[in-house]
């Protein structure tokens, strides 16, 4: 593998957001959308400002749990369909770059370009409330940071699989909301809808281990374990045993969630 | 040079190419010709090794890029000995003609230091720095010929190559092709307008329903194909008759009167007997003409 043809495609890939302004509307919605929450996040409640981190990222959470996702599905249905489509990819493909090094040099840049909105966005939000802040909740929010954009990565790579997997790009596209409508509104809602069903018989040891199957409850766990309060607040501890909520352990499944979808697609791809 | 052997390739009980030998010598300009869907695309893709062969096996310099196992060897060298321009070539519309030469140059690992050139050759300079969406269709047909240039390569995979270029871009693209050919570049060229290529190329296959119907000079086709000639004999309508009995007695075929001239028919190994016949009319032929089968008659006489 040639790190040079790698890091070609990953660094157009990268230039052609900064330069398309991608990048900088997506980091602009990000903090607005964070701005809004730390200030107006209990404007129902009669009261505007900032509250707390713990009440400020349990809010995020929810936000980016929705909106990452979705980010990233729009950002990579078409990383290899679209080339297929336009035909370019023979063209590319014709050059002494292998299939891989082309799939993982668009990942690498579109990841890029995603993590670099994210940490620009939330991280400007970070500085305007830095003097508001102690440490330990500077630790917290970069966490939270940290975690959104183990969050886009994992969709992305999601969304890169389905790119190579479709047929074309209407397709990818109908595949990509599919996708997001199922780990972020349905999955959750079905889990739910077992343990109903069978009173709590069925599916509550399991539980813990079948949200790991959803990379947005990942994240949402690997968030809220956190931060005390907002365990407390979200009832997860009395599901979710502490022992598997260790945030290394979540992170390699994140990295799991990462790296599976690319090597699935990997495979396909060279066929 | 390239060397392809039993090539096939199959999408389930379609043969896109069935059983295809091939041999395109160093420093030639090979012509690849066929109808839609003959498999000559198909063809130039497991060429390049973009897609696999379903049996046999395509060797370019030596190096297999198509066969059993898949290709061997170092097949980035291979790569960076190819240039390739796709029929209808697609470049990055948010780029300029510059920074597309550039992408690709990193890509080849191959110096930046002749991208100018290479966009003086081709005629952009005064584009280099315009976005690819500003261009137009030869435009970006002449950007995508610099791209296949760089790095000098050995073997140029031309698509189709004037698809959209005016007659004096498809002249100077001609031209660049005749000082590459002088350098011993290797290059095979598709094209639907024959009457173009069939006085450039060396040599060229006709492919048709997956094989090759037929491989050689254009002239070597011409009598393998064994099509008449045509004369066109420019004569005084008073004079038509004296022409149809001094031909009367030779195995010519058809004989058609029109305004200023008569064409006659007749075969090749006629050629000689007719030029004498006529020669005979003393004085009456005004001008005379004799015209070879076209590529066109040669390409549907062997794919039909």
């Amino acid at each position: 593998m040639e790190f040079a043809q790698i890091a070609t495609v990953a660094g157009k890939e990268f230039w052609d957001r900064i330069r398309n302004r991608w990048v900088l509307a997506v980091a602009l919605v990000f903090t607005a959308f964070a701005l809004s929450i730390a200030y107006f996040g209990a404007a129902q409640q009669g009261t505007v400002g900032f509250r707390s981190i713990e009440v400020t990222i349990a809010s995020l959470v929810s936000l980016v749990i929705y909106l990452i996702p979705l980010i990233a599905l729009v950002l990579g249905f078409d990383a290899i369909v679209g080339e297929r489509e336009r035909g370019s990819l023979d063209l590319l493909l014709s050059m002494p770059i292998t299939r891989v090094e082309l799939l993982l040099g668009k990942y690498l840049g579109l990841a890029g370009a995603l993590a670099f909105s994210t940490v620009a966005g939330f991280g400007l939000v970070g500085l305007v409330l830095s003097a508001q802040l102690d440490l330990a909740a500077l630790f917290h929010y970069f966490g939270f940071m940290l975690s959104s954009v183990l969050l886009g990565c994992a969709f992305l790579s999601l969304a890169v699989m389905l790119s190579v997997f479709a047929a074309d790009r209407t397709r990818a596209s109908g595949l990509a909301i599919a996708m997001w409508f199922f780990f972020v509104l349905i999955f959750d809602l079905l889990l739910l809808g077992a343990l109903v069903v069978s009173g709590g018989q069925w599916g509550g040891e399991v539980m813990p281990y079948l949200l790991l199957l959803n990379p947005a409850d990942v994240f949402r766990i690997l968030n809220i374990f956190a931060l005390e309060d907002v365990r407390t607040l979200y009832g997860l501890a009395t599901v979710f045993p502490p022992a598997l909520a260790r945030s290394d352990l979540l992170g390699l499944v994140m990295a799991a969630w990462i790296a599976l979808p690319l090597v699935i697609a990997a495979w396909r791809f060279r066929k | 040079m390239i060397v392809a052997r039993g090539v096939h390739k199959h999408y389930g009980a379609i043969h896109a190419v069935d059983g295809v030998d091939l041999d395109v010598r160093a420093g030639e300009l090979f012509g690849l010709i066929g109808h839609n869907g003959a498999g000559k695309s198909t063809m130039f893709k497991m060429m390049l090794g973009l897609i696999p062969v379903t049996a046999g096996e395509i060797r370019i310099d030596g190096a297999m890029v198509a066969g059993h196992g898949g290709a061997n060897g170092d097949f980035r060298a291979v790569r960076r000995k190819i240039g390739y321009l796709p029929e209808n070539v697609v470049l990055y519309d948010n780029l300029t003609g510059l920074e597309t030469l550039q992408f690709f140059a990193r890509l080849k690992g191959v110096s930046q230091a002749d991208n100018h050139a290479l966009l003086e050759r081709v005629g952009l300079t005064h584009a280099a720095r315009r976005r690819v969406r500003e261009y137009s269709k030869g435009m970006r047909q002449r950007l995508g010929f610099a791209q296949a240039l760089l790095g000098k390569p050995r073997i140029l995979f031309l698509d189709e190559p004037t698809t959209g270029l005016d007659p004096e871009a498809i002249r100077g693209f001609y031209a660049i092709l005749r000082r590459l050919k002088g350098e011993g570049v290797t290059m095979v060229i598709t094209s639907h307008i024959l009457a173009e290529i069939q006085e450039r190329v060396d040599r060229l296959a006709i492919m048709a329903a997956g094989k090759v119907q037929a491989c050689g000079t254009v002239q070597a086709l011409r009598e393998q194909m064994d099509l008449p000639l045509w004369f066109s004999v420019r004569v005084a309508p008073e004079d038509f008759e004296a022409v149809r009995a001094a031909l009367g007695h030779l195995p010519v075929g058809a004989i058609e009167a029109h305004d200023d001239h008569i064409a006659v028919q007749c075969r090749r190994e006629a050629k000689m007997a007719v030029i004498a016949a006529l020669a005979t009319l003393d004085g009456k032929v005004r001008d005379l003409g004799v015209h070879e089968p076209s590529l066109e008659d040669v390409f549907f006489g062997f794919s039909d």
